[in-house]
C-alpha cells in the first residue's frame, strides 16, 4: 500500500453545503490537517460561511467565529490578544476569507492586522469572484471574465481590470512570510501552513480555489484547471520568506487559451484579448524569476 | 437593548457533525472503482471535497451517503480505475 502524502486525519467532515467539486472546501479540508486540533477560525462572509451548515451544525471540528465581512483581521488579532490575556500560547488563530473579503471589504483590518505584526495566519482563498452572492466580480476576477456584474452579451463588458496583486500588497507589509499554494498541490499547501505556523508574526496565504459553479465548469475538472492555471502561468506557486523569493514549482509552459476555454466564463475571449493577458502573465512570471535570483544574490553577500 | 453581559442573549453555537448531513442525495453520478486496476496510490482519497473516500484493503471505500458525485476522483485517478456511473442505471 503506498504511503499518504497528507495527514490522515480529518478535521473537516463531510456533509458541508459545499457545491461539487468545490475548490475552497479541499482549501480547507487541507489547512485543518496542517494546523491540527489546537486552532481557532475565524470566517466572514463568503461561501465558507455557509458550508459548514445550517445551525446546529458544522462540518469543522476546531472553534469558528463567524465573523462580519470586513472584519476578519482585526478579528484574528482580538482572538490573539484573548489567548495572550489568558495565558495560553499553543493554539494557532487563523482567519479564512474569500478574495472579495480579502482583495476588497477586508483590505483595512488585514492591513492593519498586518502593520501591528500580530501572531495569526491570515488565509485568503481565492475563487476569483463573490460566488456566495452569485457571482459578482471582485478585485481578485481576472481580465476578461463574466461574472454576473460584468456581463457579456452584446455589450462585451466582461471583467476589465487586472487580478489584484494581494502577495505583492501583503509583502509590501513586510511581514515575516507570504506565500501562495493551489489546492491541486496539496504537500505544498500543507507544508506551507505548518511553516506559517512556526513564525511568529503575521503570515499570509493565498490559496487558488476553483469554482466550478462560478467557473462555469464541469466539477470533475477542479483538480486539473488548477494544475493547468500553474502552468499557463495563470497563478505561481512561491513564497516570499524574510523578504527572500522562491518560486516552488517551475513547470513547462503551457497553453493560456486552453486554460480558459475549459471555463465557460472565458469562453467569449477574443484571440488579442488572450494574447494581450498572456504577455501580460509572461512578464509577471519573468518579474518573479528576477526577485528570485535577486534574493539568492542576496543571501550571498554577507552583512556588511 | 442588554445593560450588562449576563442580559445579552447567548451566542448560538453549532455542536452537531455535519455528518448527520446526508449529501448523497445531489448526486447525479455515482464513483465506483473496479478494484482489480487499483494500485492503491489513495490520490482520490487526497483530492475528495467531501471526504467521502475511505482507504480500503483493495481501495477505495465510497461513503455514498456523503459523496456529491463530482468525478474529480475519476478523472485524478492515474490508472482509470474509477467510473463514473448514472444514478438512474
Ligand atoms: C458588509 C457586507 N456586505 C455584503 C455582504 C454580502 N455578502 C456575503 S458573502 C459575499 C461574497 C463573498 O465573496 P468572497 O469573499 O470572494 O467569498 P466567496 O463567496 O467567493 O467564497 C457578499 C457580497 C455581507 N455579508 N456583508
Ligand atoms: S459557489 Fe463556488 S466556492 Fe462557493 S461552494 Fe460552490 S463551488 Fe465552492
Ligand atoms: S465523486 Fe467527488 S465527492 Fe464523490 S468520492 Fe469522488 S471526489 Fe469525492
Ligand atoms: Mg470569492
Amino acid at each position: 500500500m503506498a504511503k499518504l502524502t497528507i495527514p490522515e486525519d480529518e478535521l473537516m467532515s463531510p456533509g458541508h453545503m459545499g457545491c461539487l467539486g468545490c475548490g475552497a472546501t479541499l482549501a480547507m479540508r487541507y489547512v485543518l490537517k496542517a494546523a491540527g486540533r489546537r486552532t481557532i477560525l475565524s470566517i466572514p462572509a463568503c461561501c465558507w460561511a455557509v458550508m459548514p451548515g445550517v445551525w446546529p451544525n458544522t462540518c469543522l471540528q476546531v472553534p469558528e467565529l463567524y465573523t462580519p465581512f470586513e472584519t476578519t483581521g482585526a478579528s484574528i488579532s482580538g482572538i490573539r490578544a484573548a489567548l495572550d490575556a489568558t495565558g495560553q500560547n499553543d493554539v494557532n488563530v487563523i482567519g479564512f476569507a474569500g478574495d472579495g473579503g480579502t482583495a476588497d471589504i477586508g483590505i483595512q483590518a488585514l492591513s492593519g492586522t498586518a502593520d501591528r505584526n500580530d501572531d495569526v495566519l491570515y488565509i485568503m482563498y481565492d475563487n476569483e469572484a463573490y460566488m456566495n452572492t452569485g457571482i459578482q466580480r471582485s478585485g481578485s476576477t481576472p481580465i476578461g471574465a463574466w461574472t454576473t456584474t460584468t456581463p457579456v452579451g452584446t455589450t462585451g463588458s466582461w471583467e476589465k481590470s487586472p487580478k489584484k496583486n494581494m502577495v505583492a500588497i501583503m509583502a509590501a507589509h513586510r511581514i515575516p512570510y507570504v506565500a501562495t499554494a493551489s489546492v491541486a498541490y496539496p504537500e505544498d499547501l500543507i507544508r506551507k501552513v505548518q511553516k506559517a505556523l512556526t513564525i511568529k508574526g503575521t503570515k499570509f496565504m493565498h490559496i487558488f480555489a476553483p469554482c466550478p459553479t462560478g467557473w462555469k465548469m464541469d466539477p470533475g475538472l477542479s483538480i486539473k484547471i488548477a494544475k493547468e492555471a500553474l502552468s499557463c502561468r495563470a497563478f505561481n506557486l512561491f513564497e516570499i520568506e524574510g523578504g527572500s523569493y522562491k518560486i516552488n514549482m517551475k513547470p513547462k509552459k503551457t497553453s493560456l487559451k486552453e486554460y480558459l476555454f475549459k471555463q465557460g466564463r472565458f469562453k467569449h475571449m477574443p484571440e488579442d484579448l488572450i494574447n494581450e493577458l498572456e504577455t501580460d502573465l509572461d512578464r509577471a512570471y519573468d518579474e518573479l524569476l528576477r526577485l528570485e535570483s535577486l534574493s539568492l544574490e542576496r543571501a550571498k553577500v554577507p552583512d556588511a | 437593548m442588554p445593560q450588562t453581559i449576563d442580559e445579552i442573549p447567548p451566542t448560538p453555537i453549532n455542536t452537531v457533525d455535519s455528518k448527520t448531513v446526508k449529501t448523497g442525495g445531489w448526486r447525479a453520478f455515482r464513483p465506483v472503482c473496479h478494484y482489480e486496476k487499483c494500485i492503491r496510490c489513495w490520490t482520490c482519497w487526497k483530492f475528495c471535497p467531501d471526504v467521502s473516500i475511505s482507504l480500503g484493503e483493495e481501495g477505495p471505500i465510497y461513503d455514498y451517503d456523503h459523496c456529491k458525485g463530482c468525478g474529480i476522483c475519476a478523472n485524478e485517478c492515474p490508472v482509470k480505475c474509477i467510473e463514473m456511473v448514472p444514478e438512474n442505471k
